[in-house]
C-alpha cells in the first residue's frame, strides 16, 4: 500500500505538542472522558507521520469529539453536525495532495451522518475518520445513539433502549473502506500507531476509538466510577476484534479521478447528456 | 471575437460557471437542473478541475464548502427539493465565509410539487432558507443570454463578497434555447476573492479588509487557518461572548449592503425605451395618468415585457431586478410616486410582492398578477391586472387568480 505521507512533508522530527495549541488548554471535557487521549494519539500519530500542519486539514463535525480542533494547529473546518466527511471530501477531491483528517462521535459519524460514512467508504477518498464511541451523546446530555447498544438506558432510552446498534467496523468494510482498525481510548500506543497507520492509507480508512462516559452513558447504566470505566474497557479490548481489521489495496478516488481527468484531456469520453453532439 | 452560440438555459450556465473559472462542481441529479451537472461532469476534468456526484445535496453542499477553502471556484446545481436540503450547509458556507455558487433551476413545490414545471416560489427560500441571521445575495436571469451573464457575475460577487451567491432560474429559462453573443475568451472581468499578504503567524482569516470583506487563504498554502460553524473572532477561534456574535453578525451583513454597487442593477423599460421614439409620452418628466409600474423577474419578466408591446397606447414601466436579494430597493421606490399603481407579476401565491409592498409603503396601491400551478403568467393575464380589472389578492380569499375580480383593494 503506498504511504502519500511519506516524502517531503516528512522534514524533522516532530513531537505532538507541535500540533497541539496548548493556548487553548484546558480542554472542555469531562473529567474521566477519553477524547483527551485520543487527542493525544492523534497528534502523536501526526508527530510520527511529520505532517506539515500546512498541508494538513483537520475537519470536525458537531459533538463533544467534535471540538477537538480547536487545540490543533494545523487547518481545520469546525462544520456542521454529521457533515465532517461531506466537508472533507470537498477538500481532499479537489486538493488530493493534502492530508485530511475527519473528527466524530459516534452520533456525528455513524447516526446523522451515516449516509455521509457509507458512500465515503465506497468512494474510497483519501480521507482518515477517527471515531471516538462513546455510544451516546454527550454534548447535548446523554440520548442514545446508532451504536448505543440494545437495553441500554440513556436520557431518551429510560426503560431501555428499543434498538440495536452498528458495528462500525463492520459497516465500514461491507461499504469498502481500504483501511479499518478499533482500539480504545485506553490502549494508548495502539492507538497512536493504528491512526499512524491509517494515515498512510490513499483510500478511505476509519480508526473507532472506543472511549468512556461516565458523565451520562456509565452513570445512567451503572458501569461504576470513570476509572472502573477505564478498567472494563481495558479488559473488553481482549476479547473482540480489535487491531487493524481490514487492510486492502483500492484504488482511491484521487487515483481512479486523475485517469477521468487523462481521459476527459484526450477526449476519450463518451458523449452522453443533453446535447451530444 | 465575439461568437454566436444557441444555447439551453442550463448550458449557459455551466458556459458562464467555466468563464468565470470554475474547477469544482458538487450536486446531486435533479429536474430540471441536471444538464448542469451533466455538462459539469464533461466539462470540469479536461480543465483539470472536479465533477463529484454526492451522496446527497446536503453533501453536496458541505463539499463545495470544503473545496471553496481549498481554493477552489465551487458551484452546485438543483432544484426545489434540493435546494431546501442545501440550506444547512448554505449557512455553514455564510459563516465561514467560503465563496461558492449555488444554481436553483425553480420548480413547483412544495415538496416533489411539479417536478417539471417551472415555478417562482422560492424567492423567500433564497432569503431567509437557512436559519438565523445572514445576508443573502441572488441573481435572477430572464433569458439565456443572462443565464451566462449573471452566472459570471455570481461567481464575481460570490469571491469578491465571500459568500455563497444564488443564481435563481426557473424551468423555463433553463430548458429554453436562444441566441447567445459569447463574448471573446479573455475579455471578461473575472474577480478573485481577496487574498491574504504578508507574514503567515499574522494572518487573520475574519479580520475584514478594508471593504468589510476578510482576505481568504486556501489550504495547501503558507496559511494555516481555521474555520468554524460556530460565532467566532477574527482568528477563527469560536467565542461565546456577547461582542464577538453582535459584530460578526452586523459584519456579514454589512459586507453585501457596503458593496451595494457590485450588484447587477435592475432592468428599468417602459414603452418608449422598447418601441422607439414613436411612442414618446406625452411631455418628458411628465407623469401620463394611468401610469403601471409593472414588477417582474425571470421568466414572468418576459410576459411582463411583452404587455408593454401589446399595449403602447399606456403607459407601463417594466421594473425588472436582475438582483433579487438584496432587493433593489431603493431603485423601485424612486420610481412609485411617477405612477398610479404599482402591479407584482410572478409564479408564486405572492412573495415578491411582498418586498415590493414593503418598498411602496402605503404610497400607491399594489396589485399582484399571480399563478402558481405550473403555467407561465400569459401577458394577457398581467394586462388584466394592469388595467385593474383583476387582482390576485384582493381580498385574500385564497382563491385562485383567476377566481378573484375587483379592481386595487
Amino acid at each position: 500500500m503506498k504511504d502519500r505521507t511519506a516524502g517531503p512533508t516528512r522534514s524533522r522530527a516532530r513531537g505532538y505538542t507541535d500540533y497541539l495549541d496548548e493556548a487553548a488548554l484546558p480542554h472542555i471535557w469531562c473529567a474521566g472522558c477519553g477524547n483527551g487521549n485520543v487527542l493525544k494519539a492523534l497528534l502523536g500519530a501526526f508527530a510520527s507521520r511529520g505532517l506539515d500542519p500546512r498541508m494538513t486539514v483537520v475537519v470536525t463535525g458537531i459533538g463533544c469529539w467534535g471540538k477537538a480542533d480547536d487545540y490543533i494547529r494545523t487547518n481545520a473546518i469546525h462544520g456542521t453536525h454529521g457533515r465532517a466527511l461531506a466537508v472533507a471530501t470537498g477538500v481532499k477531491a479537489y486538493r488530493p495532495e493534502l492530508a485530511v483528517v475527519a473528527l466524530m462521535g459516534d452520533g456525528d459519524f455513524a447516526t446523522i451522518g451515516g449516509n455521509h460514512f457509507i458512500h465515503a467508504a465506497r468512494r474510497n477518498i483519501g480521507v482518515t475518520a477517527v471515531v471516538a464511541n462513546n455510544l451516546n451523546y454527550g454534548m447535548t446530555g446523554g440520548q442514545y445513539s446508532g451504536t448505543t447498544p440494545a437495553g441500554s438506558l440513556t436520557s431518551t432510552s429510560p426503560y431501555g433502549h428499543a434498538e440495536e446498534g452498528f458495528d462500525l467496523c463492520a459497516l465500514a468494510e461491507a461499504a469498502g473502506a481500504a483501511y479499518v482498525a478499533r482500539t480504545t481510548a485506553y490502549h494508548y500506543r495502539q492507538m497512536e500507531t493504528l491512526i499512524a497507520e491509517a494515515l498512510g492509507v490513499d483510500g478511505f480508512s476509519l480508526v473507532e476509538v472506543l472511549t468512556p462516559c461516565p458523565t451520562y452513558y456509565g452513570r445512567l447504566n451503572r458501569e461504576g466510577s470513570a476509572p472502573e470505566m477505564w478498567r472494563a474497557l481495558k479488559e473488553r479490548a481482549r476479547g473482540g476484534s480489535f487491531g487493524c481489521l481490514v487492510r486492502r489495496d483500492r484504488p482511491s478516488f484521487a487515483e481512479r479521478y486523475a485517469g477521468v481527468q487523462a481521459a476527459a484531456r484526450a477526449g476519450t469520453g463518451t458523449e452522453v447528456g443533453p446535447d451530444a453532439r | 471575437m465575439t461568437r454566436k452560440a444557441f444555447w439551453q438555459g442550463n448550458e449557459a450556465v455551466l458556459e458562464g460557471a467555466v468563464a468565470a473559472g470554475a474547477r469544482f462542481y458538487a450536486g446531486y441529479p435533479i429536474t430540471p437542473s441536471s444538464e448542469i451537472a451533466e455538462l459539469a461532469s464533461r466539462r470540469l476534468p479536461a480543465l483539470g478541475g472536479v465533477f463529484i456526484q454526492m451522496e446527497d445535496e446536503i453533501a453536496s453542499m458541505a463539499a463545495l464548502v470544503g473545496a471553496s477553502l481549498a481554493g477552489a471556484k465551487a458551484f452546485t446545481a438543483t432544484s426545489g427539493p434540493g435546494f431546501s436540503l442545501m440550506q444547512e450547509n448554505i449557512g455553514l458556507a455564510i459563516m465561514v465565509e467560503a465563496p461558492c455558487v449555488v444554481i436553483n433551476v425553480m420548480r413547483s413545490g412544495p415538496s416533489t410539487g411539479l417536478a417539471t414545471k417551472p415555478a417562482q416560489a422560492d424567492v423567500m427560500q433564497a432569503r431567509w432558507g437557512t436559519h438565523g441571521d445572514h445576508p443573502a445575495v441572488a441573481l435572477v436571469p430572464a433569458s439565456v443570454s443572462e443565464c451566462f451573464s449573471l452566472t459570471v457575475a455570481a461567481f464575481n460577487l460570490a469571491e469578491r463578497l465571500r459568500m455563497p451567491v444564488f443564481v435563481l432560474s426557473d424551468e423555463i429559462i433553463g430548458h429554453m434555447r436562444e441566441r447567445v453573443e459569447v463574448p471573446p475568451e479573455g475579455s471578461l472581468e473575472i474577480w478573485e476573492r481577496p487574498r491574504p499578504s504578508g507574514d503567515p503567524s499574522e494572518y487573520r482569516p475574519y479580520r475584514p479588509g478594508p471593504d468589510g470583506v476578510p482576505p481568504l487563504a486556501e489550504f495547501g498554502g503558507p496559511y494555516v487557518f481555521h474555520a468554524t460553524s460556530s460565532m467566532h473572532d477574527e482568528r477563527g477561534v469560536s467565542a461565546n461572548d456577547a461582542g464577538t456574535a453582535a459584530a460578526l453578525i452586523a459584519r456579514l451583513g454589512a459586507k453585501v449592503l457596503r458593496n451595494w454597487e457590485l450588484l447587477p442593477p435592475p432592468e428599468i423599460v417602459d414603452t418608449a425605451s422598447l418601441l422607439g421614439s414613436g411612442h414618446d409620452r406625452p411631455g418628458k418628466g411628465a407623469k401620463p395618468a394611468g401610469g403601471v409600474l409593472l414588477v417582474a423577474f425571470g421568466s414572468s419578466a418576459r410576459s411582463a415585457r411583452q404587455v408593454l408591446v401589446d399595449h403602447p397606447e399606456r403607459f407601463v414601466t417594466l421594473f425588472r431586478p436582475r438582483t433579487l436579494w438584496p432587493f433593489p430597493e431603493a431603485e423601485l421606490s424612486a420610481l412609485v410616486e411617477d405612477h398610479e399603481s404599482v402591479v407584482v407579476a410572478e409564479m408564486n401565491t405572492g412573495q415578491l410582492v411582498l418586498e415590493a409592498e414593503r418598498v411602496v409603503a402605503g404610497r400607491r396601491p399594489v396589485r399582484a398578477a399571480l399563478r402558481s400551478d405550473g403555467e407561465i403568467i400569459t401577458p394577457e393575464e398581467i394586462w388584466e391586472v394592469v388595467c385593474g380589472r383583476r387582482d390576485a389578492r384582493a381580498g385574500r380569499t385564497g382563491e385562485s387568480w383567476s377566481g378573484t375580480g375587483g379592481s386595487g383593494r
